[in-house]
């Protein structure tokens, strides 16, 4: 739409297919592979990260996502949340090397209790962490092991990443 | 006792004048010296006098149920609400059906000394509807009693019910009847209708109250003996009452302050405060009562004060005893209910709420002791009185209910003067 | 929603939510660890203060599958019965550190006395009060019935245009009342069929059709047939003249059955009077839901449990 994009929709496909490299160099053996991504837009991002993967090594990764909402620790806070549908990737995650996908990394509470929805799901034998955007502020220790770009903001700044497949619009916003 | 110069009383609502007292008994007003320091002064203006008010209908619940209410406390909510005579209901513990129960009610009424208490004869032993309780013996009684019902039962069996007017007629007494079918009635909560099948609580259909009434007027007549229709709640019920009357049938009926003013939609929220028996109706009923107090088809207004002990009502709504107050707020539902509606008017309210009206029908059923009952001035206003918490304060309370009216309490002047014959 | 007291009154928004919600939680069945943590610490108390083994185990078990803490107090040999009452037991429950009571009772509006009246802190659930409302119950026949009739893509949707029949003791029956709530909020059309006198007084005031006949309300083909259990003595005295009577207007019988298309959904409350209002061959074959109706009974009642939580802490009133 606009200029005040922070990445563009070309930002964004470069940053995946980037990514897709460097989860490909970091699992020697691609066929351990399984990307679960956090819905909406995480969800979504898993299954673009699948056909990058897809088109370097000729096969796709076994792709599902993962609803946190049960898992949160802020649910009495607020009126109830209905959960996302979750779907667990073919093959399920045991042995594997799961990669959790998801928009934007903050607090890290969310990836908090996808870890332990994860845990409910199976034994997997490593879990990475891929986002589209780091904008700091974390309030537990977990770090991305791929980020698609690291963006420092303000507390009180939003940071809105908007996907075609859902808001008809691509790239990444910051608005204050 | 220090003369008393009431001043300026809307006498039965109507012209304006002036009452005196002086040792408890009425004398011409221009015979009190209003300068003398002793004499108390009251700036009525404003204000409507009545006579004092007569309930037939109210439990006293002693002997036996003191932890609801007894002969005193009992006595003590008359007078607050402004009434001079109670006549007691029966179904008491034990129940009052022979002349021992009923001169204990009477004398602890004495004792109490705030109004007169009239004891009501039970129609049947223990209330059971199959034998009749000792009538004659009650009507000799120190009581004189005049008065009987079963009230709190319907006494059903039609044989039972002839029998029982046809004893009564031989000494102007009187049978009221609760009417309700008890067969059609059985673990009723609330009024039939689309309520209660929306509610899931068991219905209590106006045709149970018709019927029986319908039955005890024929029987009445065939027998000649009087008849008393206790608590009319429904259009039907009117009807009837109407129709009877017009081809001279000598059956009185009441209504009581609650049934004037409530409706079921105020059970929706399962609070037993408005569990009543019969059960609160419709608007329609609402209407059609008022009408009947308005064209004479219901004779008076009779609270059926009935108290329970809070846990009673503090349970499930099945659960609950049937049961409200009345005695303290009677005479300001009265008012709102069909005063200021315009339905009746000031000197109709002495007549309803059973001053001449049962002191006519008292009267015709029994020589009055000491040659006439007190008519003791009541005064009525805007003012404050703090009577206990019932159903119908807690639907007074509610000013989106009322859409802010101003709520008419009763403060009264005890004044008992004799009425010198 | 503080409390859940019945199927009327709630919108078809929330109801859509209640289901949704389940059919995530339907989604655990698979998986290794076929529970959530979504209410751990959050203490549950079941006060079934009218028997009914089947309704509280399922209560006991979605509240464990969301790693919730369970009491439950039931009504048999223990203090009620020496008098004590719903107010007191309730109150005294609470007082041992609970946040959402689940009750059953057999005085209708007795949850909403436990809710509204001020004696308590906690959310309530409506287990079955009386002859009111059963809403997890009616809400767990929608998902059902959903389920069935949508199978994956089931989520989001209402039941707009679904016939359904609804045969037994409606008079007394308040999965028939919370049934009809929901399924016409959820925009299904809905036939009651009773004898006169197992109707409700008014019933033309009922958003529904009402017939006497069965026979006429199956060649409509409804999309579902729901039949209630009827208790022994409304089939007899002044309801009905005789058992056998009943059974042959009344009852989903073998013939009745296999009247109807393939398509049509045989439900049941349970528990079955096998051979009186539903024969064996309805209840055991394809189209009975019967089973289904139990196992959806635990996501559902994790859905209502989910849903209120949290909303504890201010006095009712």
């Amino acid at each position: 739409m606009t200029a005040d994009y922070v990445l563009s929709e070309s930002d964004i496909a470069r940053t995946l297919k980037r990514i897709a490299h460097e989860i490909i160099e970091g699992t020697p053996d691609s066929s351990q592979l399984v990307l679960l991504g956090i819905p909406t837009r995480g969800a979504i991002l898993a299954k673009r990260l699948a056909q990058h993967v897809a088109d370097i090594t000729g096969t796709t990764p076994p792709v599902g996502s993962l609803d946190v909402t049960m898992y949160r620790d802020d649910l009495s806070e607020s009126a109830m949340r209905v959960p996302q549908p979750s779907k667990a990737p073919e093959g399920g995650i045991d042995d594997r090397v799961v990669v959790l996908v998801d928009d934007v990394l903050f607090s890290g509470r969310t990836v908090r209790a996808a870890f332990d929805a994860l845990i409910d799901l199976g034994r997997p034998r490593a879990v990475r962490l891929a986002v589209l955007v780091d904008r700091g502020h974390r309030e537990f220790p977990i770090r991305a092991d791929y980020v698609g770009k690291n963006l420092p903001s303000a507390l009180h700044e939003r940071v809105s990443v908007y996907l075609d497949e859902v808001d008809h619009e691509e790239g990444v916003r910051v608005e204050r | 006792m220090a003369d008393v110069l009431i001043r300026g009383a809307s006498l039965l609502g109507d012209a304006t004048g002036d009452l005196g007292i002086r040792d408890g008994v009425f004398i011409p007003a221009e015979d009190i010296d209003a300068g003398a320091a002793s004499t108390r002064l009251v700036d009525a203006s404003g204000l409507v006098a009545l006579p004092g008010l007569v309930d037939l209908h109210t439990h006293l619940r002693q002997p036996g149920m003191d932890h609801a209410e007894t002969v005193l406390s009992g006595s003590q909510a008359a007078a607050a609400g402004g009434f001079t005579a109670v006549f007691a209901m029966a179904n008491t513990q034990p129940v009052a059906d022979s002349v021992g129960i009923i001169d204990l009610v009477h004398r602890l009424g004495r004792e109490a000394g705030y109004v007169d208490v009239r004891p009501i004869g039970a129609v049947t032993k223990g209330l059971a509807g199959e034998e009749l309780a000792g009538i004659a013996g009650m009507a000799n009684g120190q009581a004189k009693v005049r008065v009987f019902s079963d009230d709190g039962h319907c006494v059903s069996d039609s044989l039972v019910m002839r029998r029982a007017l046809e004893y009564v007629s031989t000494f102007g007494g009187v049978i009221a009847q609760h009417s309700q079918d008890p067969k059609l009635t059985e673990g009723a909560q609330i009024n039939e209708g689309a309520l209660s099948s929306r509610l899931g609580l068991a219905g209590w259909p106006a045709v149970a109250e018709e019927a029986i009434i319908a039955r005890d007027i024929l029987l009445a007549e065939y027998t000649g003996a009087r008849l008393h229709i206790c608590h009319l709640s429904t259009r039907g019920s009117v009807e009837i009452v109407r129709n009877a009357k017009a081809r001279g049938a000598k059956v009185t009926a009441e209504v009581t302050p609650h049934h004037l003013l409530l409706t079921e939609d105020l059970t929706a929220g399962y609070d037993p405060l408005f569990k009543v028996n019969p059960p609160l109706r419709s608007d329609d009923d609402v209407h059609a009562v008022r009408q009947g107090v308005a064209d004479g088809t219901i004779d008076i207004v009779a609270t059926d004060h009935a108290p329970h002990p809070s846990e009673s009502k503090d349970c499930a709504f099945d659960e609950a005893a049937f049961g409200m107050l009345g005695l303290e707020t009677a005479l300001s539902v009265v008012q709102h209910t069909l005063v200021d509606t315009g339905f009746i008017g000031w000197p109709d309210v002495e007549n309803s709420l059973q001053h001449s009206g049962s002191n006519r029908t008292a009267r015709r059923l029994q020589r009055a002791p000491r040659g006439g009952l007190s008519r003791t001035p009541h005064i009525v206003g805007p003012i404050r009185s703090a009577p206990r918490r019932n159903a119908l304060h807690r639907v007074l309370e509610q000013p989106l209910s009322w859409q802010g009216t101003s709520w008419p309490r009763t403060s009264h002047l005890l004044c008992r003067g004799g009425h010198r014959d | 929603m503080k409390h859940l007291l019945g199927c009327e009154g709630m919108s078809a928004d929330e109801a859509i939510s209640l289901l949704d919600t389940a059919a995530e939680f339907s989604a655990l069945a698979g998986r290794k660890v076929p529970k959530l943590p979504t209410l751990r610490g959050v203490s549950v108390a079941n006060l079934f203060f009218e028997d009914s083994t089947r309704t509280r185990l399922s209560f006991e078990s979605a509240a464990k599958k969301l790693s919730a803490d369970v009491i439950t107090f039931t009504g048999q040999g223990s203090s009620l019965s020496k008098g004590e009452s719903l107010k007191d037991t309730a109150q005294t429950i609470e007082a041992m550190g609970t946040h959402i009571i689940v009750v059953r009772h057999s005085s209708s509006g007795a949850a909403w006395r436990l809710a509204h009246s001020g004696w308590l802190r906690s959310s309530v659930i409506n287990a079955g009060d009386g002859t009111h409302e059963h809403p997890t119950q009616a809400l767990l026949d929608a998902f059902t019935l959903r389920a069935r009739l949508h199978g994956d893509s089931a989520l989001g949707k209402d039941l707009s245009g679904v016939s359904v029949v609804i045969v037994g003791d409606i008079a007394h029956s308040r999965v028939a009342r919370s049934n009809v709530h929901l399924l016409t909020t959820l925009g299904a059309h809905v036939t009651l069929v009773a004898p006169k006198t197992l109707t409700p007084s008014e019933v033309d005031q009922w958003p529904v059709d009402y017939t006497a006949s069965f026979d006429k309300a199956l060649a409509t083909y409804p999309q579902a047939v729901m039949m209630l259990r009827v208790q022994n003595e409304r089939m007899k005295g002044s309801h009905f003249p005789s058992p056998r009577e009943y059974i042959s207007h009344y009852g989903l019988s073998t013939q009745r059955f296999r009247r109807l298309p393939k398509s049509t959904l045989v439900m049941h409350p349970g528990p079955m009077n096998r051979g009186v209002e539903i024969s064996s061959v309805a209840a055991d074959s394809e189209q009975s839901t019967i089973l289904e109706q139990v196992t959806n009974g635990v996501w559902v009642r994790m859905a209502a449990l989910y849903a209120v939580h949290g909303q504890e802490g201010s006095v009712n009133g």
